[in-house]
């Protein structure tokens, strides 16, 4: 009996043992690798957070689904992410110098950034705003990609083949921009003048008469040579306007191709003079209830051009005011006080107009606004003569979704999304007949506050013919409290939000600390056929064929002329050949240089130290650089971009003898 | 002896047998052997993630072969391209003259219908042996002022093999195998001459 109490017990007891000693080991075993709720739990993460992570992690190795290109604003460039991890791929180098890409360095780019030397100088910086990927039928084809310049009133032609900037355009007419857009086929691009200005280009003295009588606006309409790639000025052509501030544009499709929708602002022709007593822009420019939205029938302008109406004045084309007035090119229509989006829906049926200041958008009917033209349903005209439609003949609706709506895009479930500066908020609302029907049209669905002040908002392909749904960034102005301080700089705040579901959800935060970027295009990534090298040895990038410049290995010489040197190089891993060369204080410096790499990433730079020369030439690229030696010394140069095993190696001596 | 020769033709073209058959077989796959690689050569390092590949051919080297000559070049190799120059010069004629010669052998009679085969059966022994060569003197010739100074090697012609931070992994290929298969069809018809 006893025998079995004291057998009884040791079992219990090694039972005790066993679970002590289990439970240690589990409890080990926990520690050292926390599952995966353990880790939320230590994380501090929502369940919502952690689906958010997981729907946009991209593990490393993996891509991207869709490509987005963003104005790089004030920096002057393009900055391009990848969707939905908004990781940064690349920055393009377009109204700015950019050292790593070499741009503005190589004689091709200096070429580019002077204008083809039309320029009286090389700007060194631009206010980049909107890019406008081309399109076919109304659709993103991958291309090429515009951007403007607000600052300058230019234009930059991006080739998406190697992702580098091929011609920028300067309006010989104007001085600042708003908008880059282009027509369904990209025959066009337009630029509308923000801030009119003396037309032609020359020194008006700045009078509320002269303003009046002398200062412009304008529609520009950049012809594009797409087999060239390249706009051509001489079949571009202007439309005057009156001086008001033209903005944002778009251009109709499918029943109203061939027309153009343009906002504008200080319809009230304010001109400032705050030290005069007299109230600011700002002040005397939403005087007025309404501004216009600019009804403009371009295919009908540039018939005109074509029959030989219209004066070049400084190179380009110009349709007169009275001209286009008398020929029924241009019509106004009212529109909610300093507008911002003028944004046409997937059909081209409907304008959607943003009044920054009113808590409605305002939805214009193409087909009420050709019967109003066509039945001169007009309420007036404005002080030059330009017809205004009758506000309640051409607006089909009007849905109040908020506090500052500006900018408007598109998803593939007959939605509309409106950014609301004021409201921070972005708001979901559905279109009218054919996209929803009866009590569905028209209604404000959702809201979602984004983190904070957004401006436009872009959603995948949410500007074309056939909106893609999925995602929608903010790119909101404010991020306040977002982000660790880094200074009173503060980042600007994009936010990736999920459209795909019946509530938005916002998905990510991602700081962009360069600048402050404007519109957004998102596409999906395989639109895009761009290449991993140049496909021929010795490419120039500027005629994207092989220079009669390139050189190959055993070709490669010097050759004195007079007081020019010319040298043909190569690089390849990891030496320049030659890798001494001498010239004469003085002496004008041309080297053409080949790399000669096949590799994908065999990337090669070209510095000379203290002659502010860098180049980037990627496997297969061919560029030059000219300077004058005007400086004596032994000038090292080497490769800036960590090629090999033996980069710091790749060297070689610029001996400039006095 | 030339009227003979005339209807052996005549009747084995009409009613070809297994010899002429197999034999002409045979010369088909070593006239293709020209169009296929005979070696191919895979180089597999972190910053290569698909590998480099190299095909050889009798009369070419394709692939990636330029990116292996420049990172040949830091350990002083010469480029690929300079490997078996005779070679590769003559290496049409003299594959369309073994074409020739076995097509026609079985219609020449057993004692010079084996003495056209015979070059066929050593032919793959010989390219192998010719690839040997070029391998070890490429191997053995490095430049001594090249910037990365390794022992003179022999690189594997098959299966694994190792230089620096690469491994490699050499096979031979489609066009080795066809004149294979021809040596091995020649071989057969040297021991089994028989006109049926």
């Amino acid at each position: 009996m006893r025998i079995r109490w004291i057998a009884a017990g040791a079992v219990v007891l090694m039972l005790l043992l066993l679970a002590v000693a289990g439970g240690r080991f589990g409890g080990a075993a926990a520690t050292s690798a926390p599952d995966l709720e353990g880790l939320i739990k230590a994380r501090g993460l929502t369940p919502d957070q952690v689906r958010a992570a997981v729907q946009t992690f991209v593990p490393p190795g993996k891509y991207d689904e869709y490509l987005m290109f963003a104005s790089g604003g004030q920096s002057g460039q393009v900055l391009v992410f990848g969707l939905p991890s908004m990781r940064l791929l690349r920055v393009i180098g377009v109204f700015s110098p950019e050292s790593w890409q070499g741009y503005g360095f190589s004689k091709e780019t200096e070429e580019i950034l002077r204008e083809q030397a039309t320029a009286r100088e090389a700007l060194t910086w631009g206010d980049t705003h909107h890019p406008a990927i081309s399109e076919t039928n109304a659709e993103y084809d991958g291309q090429f990609l515009f951007i403007n310049d607000k600052a300058n009133a230019r234009i930059a032609v991006i080739d998406l083949r190697d992702f580098s900037t091929k011609q920028i355009v300067r309006n010989p007419n104007a001085y600042s921009n708003h908008g880059a857009v282009v027509s369904p086929n990209t025959e066009y691009i337009l630029e509308g003048t923000q801030y009119a200005a003396p037309f032609p280009f020359k020194h008006v003295p700045l009078t509320q008469e002269n303003y009046n009588k002398l200062y412009r606006g304008l529609a520009t309409f950049w012809k594009f040579d797409r087999a060239r790639g390249r706009i051509n000025p001489a079949q571009s052509f202007q439309i005057e306007l009156p001086p008001y501030a033209q903005d944002l544009a778009d251009f109709g499709r499918f029943e109203s191709d061939g027309w153009v929708y343009m906002n504008s602002f200080n319809t009230e022709r304010a001109i400032g003079g705050t030290l005069d007593k007299k109230p600011a822009l700002e002040t005397g420019a939403s005087a007025n209830d309404v501004d216009y939205l600019h009804i403009i029938n371009y295919k009908k302008a540039a018939e005109l051009i074509a029959s030989g109406k219209g004066t070049t004045v400084n190179g380009i084309k110009v349709l007169s005011l009275n001209d286009a007035v008398a020929s029924g090119v241009l019509y106004f229509a009212p529109e909610p006080k300093s507008p911002h989006g003028n944004d046409i829906a997937p059909r081209g049926d409907y304008i959607v107009v943003g009044g920054k200041l009113d808590p409605n958008v305002t939805i214009y009917s193409h087909k009420k606004v050709m019967a109003a033209i066509k039945d001169k349903a007009f309420s007036g005209t404005d002080p030059y003569g330009v017809p205004i439609l009758a506000f309640d003949k051409v607006v089909e609706a009007q849905v109040k979704i908020g506090l500052g709506p500006l900018h408007t895009q598109f998803d593939d479930q007959g939605n509309a999304y409106t950014s609301l500066f004021l409201d921070s908020a972005v708001a979901k609302w559905t279109l009218g007949a054919p996209y929803k029907r009866g009590a569905e049209a028209w209604k404000l669905v959702d809201k979602l506050p984004v983190q904070y002040n957004i401006g436009h908002l872009a959603a995948v392909m949410g500007d074309t013919a056939k909106p893609g749904g999925k995602y929608l960034v903010a790119l909101n102005k404010w991020s306040v409290d977002q982000y660790s301080n880094v200074g009173p700089l503060f980042p600007q705040n994009f936010q990736l939000i999920d459209i795909s579901g019946a509530k938005m959800k916002l998905l990510s935060n991602t700081p962009i600390g360069l600048a402050e970027p404007h519109l957004a295009q998102i596409l999906p990534i395989d639109k895009v056929k761009s290449w991993a090298t140049y496909p021929e040895v010795g490419t120039n990038p500027l005629t994207m064929k092989a220079d009669p410049n390139a050189t190959t290995i055993g070709k490669e010489r010097v050759v004195r002329k007079g007081k020019t040197v010319e040298v043909w190089m190569t690089a390849m891993r990891s030496h320049f050949t030659p890798d001494r060369i001498q010239v004469q204080q003085g002496d004008t410096v041309i080297l053409h240089i080949t790399n000669i790499e096949r590799a994908r990433d065999a990337i090669h730079g070209f510095a000379i130290d203290r002659y502010n020369v860098n180049l980037s030439l990627e496997p297969g690229k061919f560029e030059t650089v000219r300077f004058v030696a005007d400086r004596a010394g032994v000038f090292p140069f080497y490769c800036t971009e960590f090629c090999s095993a033996l980069h710091l190696e790749m060297a070689g001596y610029l001996e400039v003898a006095p | 002896m030339i009227r003979t020769v005339q209807s052996e033709v005549r009747s084995a073209i009409r009613r070809p047998g297994g010899l002429q058959i197999r034999s002409w077989v045979a010369a088909a796959m070593l006239g293709l052997s020209l169009l296929l690689p005979y070696w191919r050569i895979t180089l597999f390092a972190p910053q290569y993630p698909g590998g480099l590949r190299a095909a050889v051919y009798l009369t070419k080297v394709s692939g990636e072969s330029s990116e292996i000559s420049i990172l040949n070049h830091y350990i002083g190799m010469k480029p690929l391209e300079d490997a078996a120059p005779l070679e590769r010069r003559f290496a049409v004629p003299i594959v369309l003259a073994g074409v020739l010669a076995v097509a026609a052998s079985p219609l020449l009679g057993p004692r010079a219908g084996r003495l056209l085969q015979a070059p066929a059966v050593l032919f793959p022994a010989g390219v192998i042996a010719d690839l040997a060569f070029w391998m070890w003197k490429f191997g053995h010739s490095l430049d001594p002022s090249a910037p990365i100074r390794i022992e003179p090697f022999m690189p594997a012609i098959i299966g694994r093999g190792a230089v620096m931070q690469f491994s490699t992994y050499a096979m031979f290929s489609g066009g080795f195998f066809l004149s294979a298969a021809t040596a091995l069809i020649a071989l057969h018809n040297l021991f089994h001459w028989s006109r049926r």
